[in-house]
């Protein structure tokens, strides 16, 4: 094993580190609130919206994330011709488009979970449709699906790896770079992979506390 | 205050209302008895149009509540429910639960709303969970808590749908207390209970449903004294 390259390459693999956060926060942001946006409109009663939304998460779901990244890659230039779009925004708007469907399956089972007792207390008392999804039903929803949710946010960070293929910089793009430079084969993508492992891995700590705070504030 | 007119209501080809008719006067308490499966909870949560019924009309102040034109979260506003679950909102706090509904839908201002839900947590006896999660007290505690909260909202009349029924035996007094308490105080309440006693005491009106109809109805003393319609005689002697 030959880790000397480290010392030439380290602030390289830096800068790739610093996109592939970048890329994770996006995708998970904008994920959670298209996410809640898709689950909402499964939930109307106006059928082509929510049939919408369904054949939306099938689509999402059904096919690679590469052959999605593929298609805004080259199908968003073609629609809106001429217009010149950054590889890293592509990569971020395909990865949040691709978290959303996710999100939203997982919101969902997470609203399902709750009584319907808690819907009917909170209309009984006058509240809108809409007043008791967002303050009785999501808040409690959130908290069932918080573990999933953080699969999923970790996910995401592993996810925006495939952007790579578009050119987009990140940490695994930064990693086969070093692989070409340098000729090593295997030791430039276990410095990636241990990258990718400290970022979920502080993620799941993260997201331990945030889950333990919740329990120690409501037992049920 | 309520009228209702042949109420019907099915799921699919099961139907569970076959023609309500009642009139509920205001400040009156009306009891509504019966075996499970009579339909009781059912035409009790249409009032409210937790259940929407198949046909039939709903006047609540002269106003249909049945129809699509009218605002039905705002007729709920003064028509308090309690329910068998309790149904309080385990991710906020008692206070919370209490003047969530007043200052979200009604806008009542912070200091308002403080002073309200010290007044009703006396009323009810709590006032010292005014800081505690729902997870910490126990069924009679929640249930009183949930009279509280939808008393915030200062109903015309309020709905008990079974509120001891899921109660342990020792709990079932401080709750029916209460109750008792707003009937003095002249709340127009309509309550679905299996509580004979509560019934016989606090009721001005009982309403005997079997098989989704009110087989018979009359004063309490007149009820349980001298039953009219067989089917209520049979009950009455497994109840009492």
């Amino acid at each position: 094993m030959n880790f000397s390259f480290l010392g030439q390459y380290s602030s390289f693999y830096l800068t790739g580190a610093y996109i592939t956060i970048a890329l994770a926060v996006i995708a998970v942001v904008l994920g959670t609130i298209l996410g809640v946006a898709l689950t909402l409109l499964r939930r109307t009663r106006f059928k082509p919206l929510k049939l919408l939304g369904d054949i939306y998460v099938e689509f999402i779901r059904g096919t690679p994330l590469l052959a999605q990244i593929y298609i805004i890659y080259i199908g968003v230039p073609i629609i809106f011709s001429g217009s010149d779009i950054p590889d890293f925004a592509v990569g971020a708007i395909a990865l949040s488009l691709n978290a959303a469907a996710y999100i939203s399956e997982t919101i969902r089972s997470g609203i399902d979970a709750v009584s319907i007792g808690q819907m009917e207390a909170a209309r009984s008392l006058g509240m809108t449709q809409r007043q008791t999804m967002f303050d009785i039903i999501l808040p409690q929803a959130f908290k069932n699906i918080l573990p999933a949710l953080g699969n999923q946010f970790i996910g995401s960070i592993k996810d925006s790896s495939i952007v790579s293929i578009i050119g987009v910089a990140e940490l695994m793009y930064k990693s086969t770079i070093v692989r070409g430079n340098t000729a090593l084969g295997l030791e430039p993508i276990l410095v990636a992979s241990l990258g990718y492992l400290i970022m979920t891995f502080t993620l799941a700590q993260l997201l331990g506390v945030v889950e333990r705070r919740l329990k120690t504030s409501d037992r049920r | 205050m309520i009228d209702v007119n042949d109420l019907h209501k099915s799921y699919g080809k099961n139907e569970v209302l076959k023609g309500v008719n009642v009139n509920i006067n205001r400040g009156e308490v009306v009891v509504v008895i019966g075996p499970s499966g009579s339909g009781k909870s059912t035409f009790l949560r249409c009032l409210n149009l937790l259940e929407v019924p198949t046909s039939g009309t709903i006047l609540v102040d002269n106003q249909d509540i049945t129809s699509k034109k009218v605002n039905i979260d705002k007729v709920r506003e003064k028509m308090g429910m309690v329910f068998q679950q309790f149904n309080l909102f385990p991710h906020k706090t008692v206070y919370q639960n209490i003047v969530h509904a007043p200052m979200r839908v009604k806008g009542t201002k912070q200091q308002e709303a403080k002073v309200l839900a010290e007044e009703l947590l006396k009323k009810v006896g709590l006032s010292e969970k005014i800081q505690a999660f729902p997870s910490s007290l126990s069924g009679g505690q929640l249930q009183r808590i949930a009279i509280a909260r939808a008393l915030a909202m200062k109903p015309e009349v309020m709905l008990f749908d079974e509120p001891t029924s899921a109660l342990d035996p020792e709990m079932v007094g401080e709750v029916l207390a209460v109750m008792k308490d707003l009937a003095r105080e002249g709340m127009t309440m309509v309550v679905v209970t299996h509580e004979m006693g509560f019934a016989k005491e606090v009721g001005d009106r009982i309403l005997f449903m079997d098989q989704g109809k009110i087989m018979e109805e009359n004063n309490p003393k007149e009820f349980f004294e001298h039953p009219k319609h067989p089917r209520t005689i049979d009950f009455l002697s497994k109840v009492l």
